[in-house]
Parts: C-alpha cells; structure tokens; sequence
C-alpha cells in the first residue's frame, strides 16, 4: 500500500468529483443519486483512512506529497500534501461526507441529482482547502467551497417559500466573498514580489524580511478577516444564526468551524507569526467574549437551530482562543477542539434534523416529554449533548481542558477564568434544551404524534458517532500525536532556520514550549 | 501482588453496559442479578485489597497506572489509580453501602417502569465514585466528580415525566457546575505552580518548598472549596440538594447522602497538604462548615416532608465534616463521614420504607402511629434517629464528639466554632426525634383509609438491620483507633492527654454533648411526644420567624431574583436585542447594501441569480490568471 502514497491524496480529490459526474449521467430514478453519492463518499473515507494509517509523525515535513507545475505562467503548481495539523481534518471531512448523505437520505425529495453532485463538489472543495500547499490552489479550493454552500442553502432550504432560504444564502455568500477579495489581492501581490505561490518558499520569504512591515500587517490583516469570517469569530457571525436555521442538515453540519480555523492556523499564524501575534489579544478577548456571548444567547433562544448556532459560536471560540495564546497544549486542543465541533455538531445536526423531520417545527416551545415516545433520540440526544457541554471521557473536554488550561498558564488567567464560565454557562443551555423538548408532561405535538422513534439509519449514524465521541475523549492521544508532530514539525522545518533566529516568530515560541515541555 | 484496582471500577460499568443496552428485553431477575453481582464483585475486590491492606504485605499508597490519557505539550496526565488508607475507607463506605443500597432497590423499585433503567444509572455512579477515591490526580478525580454528577442528574430526573424532578435534575447539574468551575481554575493554578496534577508529585512539590505558606496555596484551596461546597452542598452552593429528593428514595441514600455528596469533604482531605499551609482556607472551610451546619438545622426543624428534613439534615451533618477539616482534624472528618454514611443511609432507606409502606405518602403530618404497623422499620429508623443524635454509644456521638472536641482546642475561631455545633447538636437532637415521632408515635393522620399501611419485604428490611447494627457498632473503635490508621495519610491525631485540659477537658465536653442531646430529645418529646398543640403554638407565638424558615430563607428566590434572572435579561435584551439585532444585523445590512450596489453593476450584464455567478466565477478566475500572468511579467 505504500506505493500509494504518492497519489493517495489526488486519489481523494477526484473521487467525489467522478462520482458527481457519474450521478449527472445516470437517470434521476429514486435514490439512485443518493446511493451514487454514498458509495462515492464512503469510498473517499476509506482512502483518507489511509493517510493516519501510513503518516510517520517522527518525520518532518509535509508528507504524501505530489507536486507538479500545472501552469507555467504565472507559476502555478499542483502541489498537495499533509502534516499533522491537516491530517485529521482531512480525515473527519471524509467521515462527515456519508453520514452528510445518510442524513439527506429522505429530506432531499426533489431535484436529488443536482443535489447530490454540488454535495460531492463541495467534499472536493473542502479537502482540497486542507491538502493545497501552493496559495493559488488553496484560492481556489477555497472558492469552491463556497459556491456549491450558497447555491444548495438557496435552493434546498428549509423556507423557500417564504423566500428566507435564498435571503440565508445570499447573506452567506456576501459575509464570504466579499471578504475573500481582499484575500485574493493579497495572494497576488505576494506572488508579484515573490514569483511564487508555493507555502514553504513565501513562509520563507516573509520570515527574512523581504517586505516591509507596514505591507505585512495589510496582507495579514486581509488573510485574518477573510478567514475569521468563515469561522465565525464573534462579530464576523451574522450569517451564521440564518444559515443554520436554513441550510439543508448535511451543509449546516460543515459550513462553519473547520476551513476557517485551518486556514487561521496554516496561513495567517503560520505565514505572518509576528502579525498574527500582534492581533493575539484582540483575538483572545473575542474568543473568550464569544464563548460567553454564545452561550448567553442559546439559553435564551426559543428556536433550536438557533440555540445550537449560538452554542456552535461559543465551541468554536475555544478553537480561536486555543490558536491565539500561541501555546503549544494551546494548538493542540485547537485542533482537537475543532474536530470534536465537526462530530459533535454533525451529531446534533442529524438529532435536531430528526425532529425537525417528524414534527416540522424548529419552535422548542412546541415540544414537550418526548423521552417516553423515543427513547432512543432521547438517550442519543443526551450523550451528544454531554460530549459538547464538556463532560470528562467525552472528546469535548479534552479539547477544552487543553485550551483552558494553557491559556490560564501560558497566556491570561483572566481571559482564562471568565472563558471557564462557559462551561456552567454550556451546561445550563443544553439541559434546559433537553429538558424542554424530553421531559415533563407531553406538549399537544408529542400526544399526538404517532411515535416512531430513531430509525435503523439514524441510529446507526448517531451511535457511531458517539463511540468516536467517547473514543477521543478516552484515547485523545491518537489524534494528538499526529496533531502535535504538525505543530513541532513546523517548528523544526528545515528551510525555516532562518525564521528560528527571530525572536519574535511563533514557531520559536512553540518550539522552546516543546523543550520545556521534554522535562 | 496485583490488585487490579482498575476493575473496581470497571465492574459496575459492565453492569451499567449490560442492563443499559439490554436490559429493556432482559426479565427482572436477571436485571437484579445483573445490578447486584457487579458491585458484589467490586466489593469483593476492595476486600481482597482490605485484607492485603490490613495483613501488612502492602506498602502503601500503592499505584497502578493503566496507561497514558493525555499527553499535549508539557502536559502528561495518565489513568492511574492509587491506594492507601483514606481510599480504602472510601471504598469500603461505596462498595459496602452502595451494595446494601442496591437490595434495597430491588424490592423498592420492584413495581417501577424503567426497573432496568435504574439500575443502570445506580451502577453508573457506582463506576464514577469509584473512579473519583481511587485516582490519583486531580483530572481523573474531576472524572468521577464530574461523572457522579452525571448520574446523580440522571437518577433525579428518573420520573422526568413530573416537571419538577427534571427541573431538579438541572438545578442539581448547574450548580455543580459552578462548583466544578472552581475545581477547574484550582487545576489550573495548580499546573501553573507545580506544572502537575498528579497528588503524589505535588505531595514532593510541596516538600521541596517548605518555604511556600498562603499566597497561591490559598488561591488554590479557595478555588477547590468552591468545587467542594458544589458536590457536598454547602452554603453558598447547597439549593440543589433540597430539590434532589425529587429522585427515588434509595438514590437519595446513596447518593444524597451517604457517598456522592462527601465526595467535597473527601477532596479537602485528600488534599490537605495544600490547606495545612494556608490557615486562611482553613478558617474559611471551618466557617463555612459550622454556618452551613446550623443554617440547614433551623430549616431542618419546620419541614414536613420527611425526606426534606433528611435532606437539610444531610446539608448540616456535612458542614460538621467542614468544621472538621477546617480545624486541622482531617480523621475526625473522615470518621463522621464514615458513621454518617451508615446512620444517614439508614435513616433515608428506614424513611423509603415508611414512603413504600404507606403508598407514597411523604408528608409527616399525615403519617403517626406507625410503631405497631411497621415494627422492624421502626426499630431500624430509632437506631439511626439515636446514632444522629449523638446518644452513645451509637456510632455518631463518637464522630460528632472528636469533631466537636478538636474544634474546642483549635483557638479562639474553633472555640466560637464549638457552640456553634453544639447549638446544631441540639436542634439535630429535637428535629430528629420530631421526625420519629411525628411519623410512628400517636394515631394515624392519614386521610386514606383504604391503604393500610404494611411491613416492607425482607430484601428491603435486611440491608436495614444490617445498617443499623452498623450505626450502632460503627463508632466504637473511637478517633484514637481511626486515627491512627489514618493517620500515614491524614497526619496524626493529637492525644487528649497532651492536649491542655487534658482527660478531664474531654470528659467535660462529652458530657456537654451527650446533655445537649438528651435535651433535644426531650424537647422534641414534650412537643410531638403525644397529641399537642403546642407546636402550633409556638409557631404562631413567633409568626416572623416561623415563615422565615419554612419559606427556607428564601435563598431559591433570592438566587433567582438576583443572578437568574439578571442573566436571561441580559442574555435576552441586551446581548439579543442590542448585540444581535442592532450591532450584527447593522453590519450585515451594510455589507448587502455594499453588495446590492456592485449588483446593481453586474445586473447590467447579467441576469443576477446564483448560478449565473458561478459563470461569472469561471470568468473570473480567467480573468484573474490573466491578471497574474501579466504581474509576472512585470515582475521579471
């Protein structure tokens, strides 16, 4: 199988592409698209499972890597591969794309093909933004991904006939491409003083100096705003709350968190450490402010898509807050953090979807005992909940503690404590979910409901994706290893000696926390 | 030797997996055996350990560790479990009651939808508690801290259907959290000082600075006092205990009672190497232990829900633990601890058997006359009710007295301190024995003459003989035989003799108590001994204070009025309204309109809806790779 590592990850870029092609050129007959785009995504899983199961976290550098010029003029290279920070990105964006399916399986009815295929481009888009290691490849990944979103919100939502679905996908493509302009400009004027768009060459570059300071803080700035927003970062969320609340379960379970933090940590800490430094405490105050302002919201909402896109701000300003205090324990519960939001959010997507499908209201005021007429969502629906609240032996608290506590060590006791609030704060917003839609006396919609509970392809999603909560969060070293080597790797990179001797770069930083942490 | 300490904990998981996932098609009896073999087996376990323990072929604290949970930069935390003296208590107290607590569900809960359910829940306590004595760090102690919480908030909420049992399972959880979240900055400021959370590297830290008083060691036990008031429910953080006896009756014993809720006076001893160098923590865990101790007691006296007044008797009895370790006696703690889990245990299964007797019913002024109809309960509960009064020689007089008289000798602070407990000891003495005669002495209040009230079956009756028997002998040993088995982990216990006063000082004061106590139940005899109005009486005489009490303070409201409710306000107008409606929907409308603008552009050539602009993108990025081209050339 080794001999699969040079084309393993061009392998995962074009699975999901021919197999979008193929569902356009078969006939629209049943489930026929949706089988197709199983198939294709479970297929796509398995070859990103090759990646862990072959990456040599001893090892510096990008590994299964390819890199060929694609065009000549201007340079533009095919150039992919992975570290220990994209590895299980990748690897959680190969999990999500069949249960993305399973969970559209009976809510897409009509216009399954066109559905299906943008579905498949969009998984291409997205792995292709974790695994592009030349910036105009990346751009354009990045692009990708954001098309196929906006045009399945506007034409797959929950609310077309009030129109709200296109206003939600409107909305999210505003938030989204205006700000990558400004993202594009600066990737260009960095290949007009570079000739280059290759990562390792323009790391290089800024590291020693080649522009002047005030250039690096405008192009630093354009990387931070265009990828902040797609997080989101507290201020940059108003799409978020909408597109939620809109955007069919299967596109709502990946449009936030994970491309947006990625790419913070790959393209705006790693190619300018001293700006992304200098923007560190604005960051940490949004961060540790969003975690409050999330939670403060969701307890209050009385729609539950709502309550979990506020509760979704508060888990991903762990995420910033991780990035931002340039720890290394920091980084890796960042990272940590950020898969845990991919599966616990995909989780409660797929539960609240499956409320959502049985009674067709998101109004939480409208449910009531439901514990007594599915157990099982009930039961589900509680284990997923305690995963995200943080609850120990579960993922979610090993990425929390980690970013907590380096924080409060490494960075600022204070941002640190008020940020620990939120874990009273999370806990009060989600048993208050729980207990308005499963407990107490049965509302008018649950007495009148027939009763069926999870079904067999639910409950075969849902579960798995519990045993991967609790596997994490009993064997988080697994995926911190490899996470951990990505963060040293960029430390001991060899073509970066000359960014070492800087002071104030990030990675010198990390790699003195690396020694110390050797005692 | 091996002891396998892992598997003591992992045994009642498996009976949390099999009934969990199987048991809703398994039959009763097996789900019984299922639920009563796993802890059997756990405590047969913690006996074997007890008899290397005992037998001397053991050099304690002995450590197993399992392997590594956590390693991210300088941070390495491991599943590692370690026993010596205190744990062993721990575990004997969880594996010994719990199990006697898990035979009397089976009859209590015999006629109960979700049988299966419930056990599985129990067992899953079981699993964490045990976690929590055996580890040996304070993360995968916060593991069992956090998990009894868990299954405390499941086994409240058992009845979810009733409003009130899921209202009180969150307020339970919630207000856990508060005080985890100060367990979590304890952790915190403890890796930034001793970059571990390891209890035998930290013991080594703090020897190697013999120098390091106060200052962060103070910060540091304040913090995890906030996590211990959370778990033994302490002033300020007791409400959710009250609302707790929402869940059944067994849940309240075992969990409410004897093992979950001590877990907080457990962390303070297993940490006490932190607090003996900050006697400002100290005096705080004292104060808040002999407040906490009369404030539950006076509300104690007008409740008339029987498991209410078991409830904030629990709350007083634990601030003693408090007192206890907040004047340095750390075994007299544990030891209190240890008879409370048998009297206490006894006194709540005694008052499930009263609740199972008479259908449910749970209010004392509607039980009376029960001697007759319900012999052995009554016999059961008169041991418990003595035991908590400190009459000896039942177990509590002991524990209750080494408390009391270590206070005594710890300055002018412990000397206020004393009369305090002792003026608890009194209203202890008189709200139990209202209780006892309240429900069994007298005629029979109730309105429901068609249920007669009948003797609980023997799988409830055994464990409480068995308990009583134990309230009875629990505490004869003496803190002098306690606290020197103790005394490897928890320091040595100073002698009476060499203490000033000497023997005499302690005879005097166990006089006092043993007065004090008889006084209580002489008071409590005049009042309720036979039919009287004089409780009505006294309660009219003194209207203020009467609804004072009964109205509980009114804490719930004022916790509700004043952080409750500010918060939703908040949440809701002024991060809602303003924050989202205004400052978010502001930007965004700007951002469209900038948009709108460049749209109105476009629409001149196009027709404007989304698929056109992925046309538009197409083009686009031609055009752009034009642009680059050219930028190239330029370049060069």
């Amino acid at each position: 199988m080794d001999s699969m590592n040079g084309i393993i990850l061009s392998l995962i870029l074009i699975a999901p592409l021919v197999g979008a092609a193929v569902i356009l050129l078969l006939p629209e007959k049943g489930k026929l698209p949706a089988i197709v785009a199983l198939i294709t995504s479970l297929f796509t899983f398995l070859c990103t499972l090759h990646l862990p199961a072959h990456f040599n976290s001893g090892a510096a550098g990008f590994q299964f890597v390819q890199e060929f010029t694609w065009i000549a003029s201007p340079d533009i290279h095919y150039h992919v591969g992975v570290d220990g920070l994209s590895l299980w990105l990748v690897v959680l964006t190969g999990l999500l794309a069949p249960i993305g399916v399973l969970a559209s399986w009976n809510s897409i009815k009509e216009r399954t093909k066109v559905y299906y295929a943008l579905f498949l481009v969009q998984q291409t888009a997205m792995l292709g933004v974790f695994v592009s290691l030349d910036l105009m490849l990346y751009y354009g990944f990045w692009e990708l991904s954001l098309v196929p979103m906006a045009i399945l919100i506007a034409m797959y939502g929950r609310n077309l006939t009030e129109n709200s679905s296109p206003k939600a996908a409107l909305r999210f493509f505003i938030y989204t491409f205006v700000p990558s302009a400004p993202l594009l400009v600066a990737i260009l004027w960095l290949y007009a003083k570079t000739g280059s768009f290759d990562f390792a060459t323009l790391q290089v570059a800024i590291g020693t100096h080649a522009f002047s300071t005030a250039a690096l803080c405008w192009l630093a700035f354009a990387f931070l705003v265009a990828f902040a927003v797609k997080v989101p970062v507290l201020g940059l969320h108003g799409w978020l709350p909408d597109v939620f609340s809109e955007a069919p379960v299967a596109m709502a379970m990946v449009v936030a968190g994970k491309l947006g933090l990625y790419s913070l940590i790959r393209f705006h800490v790693g190619l300018f450490p001293v700006q992304a430094r200098q923007a560190a405490p604005w960051m940490i105050a949004l961060a540790a402010i969003g975690i409050l302002y999330g939670a403060c919201l969701a307890l209050v909402q009385k729609d539950f898509w709502r309550v979990l896109a506020y509760g979704t701000i508060a888990s991903l300003s762990f995420c910033t807050l991780g990035i931002y205090g340039f720890t290394l324990a920091g980084f890796d519960g960042a990272v940590l953090q950020t898969i845990n939001e991919g599966v616990i959010g995909a989780a409660l997507f797929v539960l609240l979807g499956a409320l959502y499908e049985r009674f067709g209201t998101s109004t939480i005021a409208n449910y009531g005992g439901l514990a007594k007429k599915t157990p099982a969502l009930a039961n589900l629906f509680v284990i997923t909940g305690l995963a995200l609240v943080g609850l120990p032996l579960f993922n979610g608290f090993v990425g929390e503690f980690l970013v907590l506590s380096s924080t409060f060590t490494g960075v600022s006791k204070g941002w640190a404590a008020a940020a620990t609030i939120g874990v009273i704060l999370s806990a009060a917003y989600l048993l208050s979910l729980v207990q308005k839609i499963f407990y107490g006396p049965e509302s008018q919609a649950v007495i009148a409901y027939p009763g069926k509970d999870l079904g067999f392809r639910e409950q075969l999603v849902l579960w798995y994706l519990a045993l991967i909560m609790l596997g994490i969060g009993i064997c988080p070293n697994i995926l911190l290893n490899g996470i951990e080597s990505g963060v040293q790797q960029s430390a001991g990179y060899p073509t970066l000696s000359e960014q070492m001797k800087s002071n104030a770069s990030s990675f010198v930083v990390i790699a003195q926390e690396v020694r110390k942490g050797g005692k | 030797m091996n002891l396998y300490l892992f598997l003591i904990p992992l045994l009642p998981f498996a009976g949390f997996l099999v009934n969990g996932l199987l048991g809703k098609r398994l039959p009763k009896a097996v789900v019984s055996t299922v639920a009563l073999a796993f802890p059997l087996a756990a405590f047969g376990l913690v006996a074997r350990a007890a008899q290397a323990v005992f037998s001397g072929s053991l050099d304690l604290p002995y450590v197993e560790t399992v392997g590594s949970w956590i390693n991210a930069g300088p941070l390495h935390i491991d599943f590692s479990f370690a026993l010596d003296q205190l744990t062993l208590v721990m575990l004997l107290i969880i594996t010994g009651v719990g199990f006697l607590i898990h035979l009397y569900s089976v009859g209590y809960m015999a006629h109960e939808e979700g049988y299966w359910r419930y056990f599985s829940y129990l067992n899953l306590f079981l699993f964490f508690m045990l976690i929590l004595v055996l580890a040996e760090n304070y993360l995968l102690m916060f593991v069992g801290w956090e998990g009894v919480g868990l299954a405390s908030y499941l086994l409240i909420g058992f009845y979810y259907q009733k409003k009130s049992a899921g209202d009180a399972g969150k307020k339970a959880f919630v207000v856990n959290r508060i005080g985890d979240f100060g367990f979590l900055l304890g952790m915190f400021l403890l890796l930034a000082q001793f970059g571990t959370l390891s209890f035998s590297k930290i013991g080594v830290g703090l020897a190697e600075t013999p120098g390091l008083q106060g200052g962060i060691l103070t910060a540091i036990a304040l913090c995890l006092v906030v996590g211990a008031c959370g778990k033994s429910a302490q002033i300020p953080l007791y409400v959710w205990l009250p609302d707790a006896m929402e869940g059944p009756t067994p849940v309240s014993a075992l969990i409410h009672a004897a093992t979950m809720v001590t877990a907080g006076v457990y962390m303070i001893a297993r940490t006490h190497g932190i607090f003996d160098r900050s006697p400002f923590a100290l005096a705080v865990v004292a104060i808040i232990g002999a407040g906490t101790a009369l404030f539950a007691a006076t509300i104690a006296l007008v409740q008339t829900d029987i498991k209410r007044v078991l409830a904030y008797s629990t709350i007083s009895q634990l601030g003693y633990m408090f007192l206890g370790c907040g004047v340095g006696a750390y075994s007299a703690a544990v030891f209190h601890l240890m008879t409370h889990a048998f009297f206490k245990a006894l006194l709540f299964l005694a008052a499930g058997s009263v609740i199972h007797g008479l259908g449910g019913e749970q209010n004392l002024l509607k039980m009376g006359g029960l001697r007759k109809k319900m012999p052995v309960t009554f016999w059961t509960m008169a041991m418990g009710v003595v035991a908590i009064a400190g009459i000896p020689p039942w177990a509590g007089f002991f524990s209750k007295d080494a408390i009391l008289y270590e206070a005594f000798q710890h300055g002018v602070l412990g000397r206020g301190l004393y009369f305090v407990g002792l003026l608890t000891a009194l209203l202890t003495s008189f709200y139990m024995f209202r209780l006892f005669y309240l429900a069994f002495f007298g005629e029979s209040r109730s309105d429901d003459h068609h249920h007669h009230a009948h003797e609980s079956p023997w799988s409830m009756l055994t464990p409480l003989v068995i308990l009583a028997i134990l309230s009875l002998i629990g505490g004869v040993m003496g803190i002098e035989h306690f606290g020197s088995f103790l005394s490897p982990v928890l320091g040595p216990v100073a002698d009476s003799a060499s203490l000033p006063g000497g023997k005499n000082l302690e005879w005097t004061l166990m006089i006092v108590a043993v007065g004090i106590a008889v006084l209580g139940w002489l008071t409590a005899r005049l009042y309720y001994g036979r039919k009287s109005e004089r409780p009505g009486q006294v309660a009219a005489a003194v209207p203020g204070a009467y609804n004072l009490l009964v109205n509980k303070y009114w804490i719930d409201e004022l916790y509700g009025g004043l952080i409750v409710k500010p918060l939703m306000l908040i949440s809701q107008f002024i991060l809602g309204w303003i924050g989202e409606g205004i400052i978010i929907r502001g930007s965004a409308w700007l951002l469209a309109g900038v948009a709108t603008l460049l749209g109105e552009l476009l629409r001149r050539w196009q027709s404007g809806n989304l698929r056109s602009y992925s046309a538009w993108l197409a083009a686009g990025a031609a055009a752009l790779l034009i642009f680059a081209k050219y930028l190239t050339w330029m370049v060069r």
